[in-house]
Parts: structure tokens; sequence; C-alpha cells
């Protein structure tokens, strides 16, 4: 067992630490009040390599292990979450391909985002499937060399900006989740519609939109994996995925936590600083041990991906215990703040809202308990 | 000593920096109790912040002038490589680490850093002006006059940090015709002065804003060598001739007080502060 972060990491999450204090936090509330897409900070974060992080290096990536962009994650999401949201989009886009792509597929629909600022969207989500992700309605009907594309996708991250989309479509809804295949689908077909951005509750800078599919023609050549291969080419996904958006909720309880340390030593009520009251104190000792131990369950799925074993229960426990934490610590920390808490003039409304939507996507909190009875009962 | 004085389209300009690891100011520091130093545990440490300014202007100055070499030196344990591999991640060619345990003073600093100008043969030193942690600012000066090489300390830059210029990276010292021209900050106004090279600057806040170590920079920093030496192998006595006595916080600030009115500060600035 080590603990220590090499040397390496250590330099890997300060750049991610310096950016989100120098770039992304300055202006995380403006953007959370436009809803405008900052496209000004993740270019400067492409500039620095802040993106497309599971890109291996034979792809023109980083090569970075899982732990490795786990620390830039948190980094990133303690400057402001619904930013490090869009700015790990691409990572969710391009997953299935490299999972499930040919070498030649992965040349064409990954390496050009390491390349320059492109964006990509993982778009499996429906109107009406959403934790049941299996049924999943857009069909996909082979015509020729060509699939054609009907349906409609749901809260799809960077949906309105993106220039290549991960598509999970069947070829046989009778077959359920074994008919489920994945395609790319480049630039702006015919037939994609792109709905308006979504008003959210909170990471109302991360773009999000529907997609509706009419006739979408797609090329064979773009089908990832067979035809069936669709339901694990996702769920591996997932798996993979899950403690990036754990670390998105320990980043997002950790600023939050700052914040009411920062509040609780300058507020002062009955004479002085509320920071000395054993009821501040203890909801402070709370955070700090269940952000952590958040962060340890994290850490330890993300080595067991790095390690090639299987992390799906590591996996669903962390993204369930850190989302839910941060929920607690983001409630805590406006209940530190009392009236001012409350008040969007200050920083932890924001966070309280921004974290609500971390026990919502990629898995809800009560389906990642789902995943770990069924890991546990079988 | 040096090599070709070179001009705006000669090539491969060489520059040594100095990188020190620092306590980060960004922290509480206590002094320990006998006062004999501070206390260490739980100290983070962080470049130099003048030395990150010093490698960025080197950057630069090479990417002006199309090619050339960044070389950093760092005087201190193992654990300076962390703050060398960050200027390396910057874009700082190879390091090399003097590595001694003791605590090094200005002068012996100097020293050491002349044998390793003997050694590279660089054309232009940039140093820090000073370490943010002993706040000497007298390293650049020394070892000038250790070389007998000109020196142009406190550059600065005409622009502001938020010109076009600095966001275009463009370089503040002008490498040109065996000289360096340098815009020095002093009382009350800038100096301009044309150093012949080789020669060595110090760098003022006010010079250049350091770029960020990227991703691809970290990873390619550590596959950048750093060579190991020893004082002794450059056979430099590090014996200080500067011995720190004592160290003591400065006195806590007294509270504030809420004056009821105008009146009653304007009697207290005129009566007890004394200012009007």
């Amino acid at each position: 067992m080590n603990f220590e972060l090499t040397e390496e990491q250590i330099a890997l999450r300060d750049t991610a630490r310096k950016f989100a204090k120098e770039v992304i936090a300055p202006v995380a509330a403006k953007y959370d009040r436009t809803g405008e897409f900052p496209m000004d900070v993740i270019s400067k974060g492409f500039e620095l390599g802040l993106m497309n992080l599971c890109v291996p290096a034979e792809y023109g990536g980083l090569g970075l292990s899982k732990v490795d962009q786990t620390l830039v994650v948190e980094e990133l999401a303690a400057g402001c979450v619904g930013i490090a949201t869009s700015m790990g989009a691409n990572d969710l886009a391009l997953l299935p391909i490299l999972i499930g792509g040919s070498h030649e597929q992965k040349e064409r629909f990954v390496r050009p985002f390491t390349e320059k600022l492109r964006f990509a969207s993982f778009c499996l989500t429906e109107p009406g499937a959403g934790s049941d992700a299996a049924g999943l309605s857009t069909t996909a009907v082979r015509d020729g060399d060509h699939y054609v594309l009907n349906g409609s996708k749901m809260w799809i991250t960077n949906g309105g900006v993106a220039d290549q989309y991960t598509v999970f479509a069947t070829v046989d809804k009778a077959k359920g989740h074994k008919g489920i295949t994945c395609f790319v689908v480049e630039g702006r077909p015919e037939g994609l519609g792109i709905g308006a951005p979504e008003d959210k509750l909170g990471q109302r800078a991360s773009n999000t939109v529907a997609l509706t599919f009419e006739n979408v023609r797609v090329p064979v050549e773009n089908r990832i994996g067979e035809e069936g291969d669709g339901w694990r080419i996702a769920m591996a996904t997932l798996d993979f995925s899950r403690p990036m958006t754990a670390m998105f909720a320990v980043g997002v309880g950790r600023a939050a936590m700052e914040h009411a340390i920062a509040y609780a030593k300058e507020r002062k009520q009955f004479g002085q600083p509320i920071a000395n009251f054993q009821a501040i104190q203890f909801m402070l000792a709370d955070m700090a041990t269940e952000l952590h131990a958040a962060r340890l369950l994290t850490l330890e799925a993300a080595w067991l991906v790095d390690q090639g074993k299987k992390s799906t229960l590591q996996s669903s426990y962390a993204k369930r215990f850190a989302a839910d934490t941060a929920m607690k610590v983001c409630t805590d920390a406006v209940q530190i703040f009392g009236g001012y808490g409350y008040s969007k003039e200050y920083p932890v409304e924001k966070l309280f809202r921004d974290a609500k939507l971390i026990q919502i996507y990629e898995g809800t909190s009560q389906v990642q308990r789902l995943v770990i009875a069924r890991e546990l009962l079988k | 000593m040096g090599r070709i004085a070179f001009g705006a389209t000669e090539e491969n300009v060489k520059i040594l920096c100095g990188v020190k690891r620092v306590e980060d100011p960004d922290q509480k520091i206590k002094v320990n109790s006998d006062g004999s130093w501070i206390v260490l545990d739980g100290i983070n440490y962080k470049p130099n912040p003048y030395d990150e300014i010093a490698v960025e202007e080197a950057l630069r100055i090479k990417e002006a002038q199309g090619q050339g070499e960044v070389v950093v030196v760092s005087i201190g344990t193992e654990e300076s490589v962390t703050e060398m591999r960050h200027a390396m991640a910057m874009g700082a060619d190879r390091g090399i680490l003097v590595k001694t345990a003791d605590r090094v003073d200005s002068d012996a600093a100097a020293r050491i850093l002349a044998k390793i100008v003997e050694r590279e043969n660089p054309d232009l030193v940039i140093l820090g002006r000073q370490a943010v942690d002993s706040d000497q600012a007298q390293t650049a000066q020394l070892l000038a006059e250790y070389l007998g090489w000109g020196q142009a300390t406190f550059a600065a830059k005409f622009e502001s940090l938020e010109s076009d210029e600095e966001k275009a990276k463009k370089p503040g010292l002008q490498v040109a015709d065996g000289k360096v021209r340098v815009i020095r900050e002093i009382d009350g106004g800038l100096e301009v002065v044309d150093v012949q090279l080789p020669a060595v600057v110090s760098t003022e806040l006010r010079l250049n804003l350091p770029r960020y170590a990227s991703l691809p920079g970290i990873m390619k920093a550590k596959k950048k060598p750093v060579e190991e030496l020893t004082p002794a192998d450059l056979g430099v006595d590090t014996a200080p001739k500067v011995k720190v006595r004592k160290l003591s916080s400065p006195p806590e600030r007294k509270a504030g007080i809420i004056v009821p009115d105008v009146a009653t500060l304007v009697e207290k600035l005129r009566n007890e502060a004394k200012v009007i």
C-alpha cells in the first residue's frame, strides 16, 4: 500500500489547481448567472492539456492513468463543476470509441480531439429511458452501406457545440439490450435537430440539450464494434467514467468546505468567530472526514481501472458516496453561512445547486445502490 | 568566457537560470522555539516566483530566437529536483542539481553558479532578483562580480502585464548584436541599459507573467536530463560567511478600533496617530 502521490502527479494536480483558482473560479459565478458556454475558459484549458484526459499516448493523448485523471478532475471541479463537466464531456464520448473501436476508428474519431479544440457528446439517455437506459428506443436500420437513425436523446452535455456524437441506438428493440449498438455521428448531418440549451438548476455553465434524429444516415464504418455490442460498451464506459464523476463531487464539496471554513473564521456572533462554536466545528469536521473518505473510495476505483481489474462495485461505491457527500457538505455549508448562504451574493448557494446534479447524472444514487446490491447478491 | 556574441538572426542562444526551492509564502510561517530557524513541519514548497519569471523570460528569448537552450540550476537537496522539473515542464531543456544539505548563503551560491557558468559557457544568466525565503537579493550581483561580467538588475518591461505585448508572450529583454537591452525598474521610473554579452540579469516581478506547466509539458519534463554535482565537485567551500543568529516574528498587529463619527476620526488622526 502506498498513498503517496508521485512528483509528476503532484505537478499535474498543481497545474489543474492553479488553473481552477486563476482561470475558472473568477468567472464561475458569471457563467452560472448567464448560462453561456464558457468557451474562453475551455480553450485555455485545452491549450494546457486539461481536456481529453482519457486518450492514450498512441492516439495523441497524454497516456495518463485513471488515478492521474481523477486528481486533475477534482481540482477543475473545485473551480466550477459545471465547467469541469463540459471539459470532461469529451472523455465520456471518446471512451466508447477507445473501448470498442478499431485502430482505424480511433485514428479517425479520437486523435483529432488532441490536435485542436473539438467537442464530442455521449448520447445514451432518452426522454423515456433514463435509469432504464437499456429501454432506449432510438432505432438504427441498415440501408445498404449506411444505417438510418431515428429517435431522440435527452440531457446531452455539450450537444449544442459538439463536432461529433457517440450515439447508442437499437437495431432490434425486441432483442432488448442485446440490440443496442454504438455509432459515431459526425458534424451536423441532415436530420439532426439540436434543442435549445436547458435552463438548469445548477451546473449552468455546461451546455445541455435535447437532440432529435430524423432519418440521419450514418456510414457503416462509423459503427463501433458489432451490432449488439453497444450495451457492453456503454456499461464499460460508465465503469471507467464513474470515478471521474465521483471526483466532480469531491471537488465541489471541497470548494464548499473551504468557503465554510473561511467564513466560520470571519463571521462573528455572540462576540466571537462562529468557528469557536462546537456546532460549527462538528459540521466542518464531518465535511473534511467524509470528503476524504469519498476521495479515497474514488482513488481505489480509479486504481482498479488502472490495474485492469473489475471496478464496477468500487466505482458505484465511489459515485454514490461522493455524490451524496457533496450534497450534504454543500447543504451544511449553506447552513454555516446562514441567511448569507441562501443569497446569490455568496458562493455556496451555487455549489448547493451544482452538487444536486451529481446525485442524478451518470447513474443516480439509487441506480448506484442497485448496482452495488446486485453485485452483493449475485 | 561566454561564447559568440549573437544577434537577432544568429542562433543557439544558451541561457542559464537559477531555480530555488523555497517555502511557499502563502502559508503561515512560524519561528521555532529557540529562534534558530522556522518550523519546517508541514511546510509546502514551490519554485521561487522570481525564478519562474527568469525561466519564462529565458524561454521567450529562445522562442523569439528560434532555437537555443535553457538550462536550469538548483542548489539544495535532492528535493529541489521537483522545482527544476517545474521549470522543465514550462519548457527548460535540462537541469543541473548542485546537491547539498547545507544552508548555502548568497556568496556561496554565487561562487557555485560561477563554476557552473565556467562549465556551461552560457550567453546569458537570468536569475530572480531575490529568493522569497530569505530576501537577500545578492546572488546575481555577486555572480556578475565573480565572473567579471556586466549586469542589469531588476529587469522589468515598459508595457503593463495586461498589455497585448505581454499577451503575445514577447520577451522584455532584447537580445541583439552581442548586447542585451534591459528595462530596469528604478525609484520613480524606468531606466534602459544595454549590457554587453555575456551578462547577468536579475528579474523584477513586472517583467512577465510566467506560463503554466502544461500537462504535456509535465509529461515531457520527466524525461529531461538532470545532472547531479556537489559543491566539492566544483571545488567550492560552502562554509557560510553570513550566519543567521536569530529569527523572530514581527510584532502582532493590534486590533483596529471603530470610531463613532468623523469628528472622532479626525481628532484621533490628529492627536493620536499624528498623521494630519
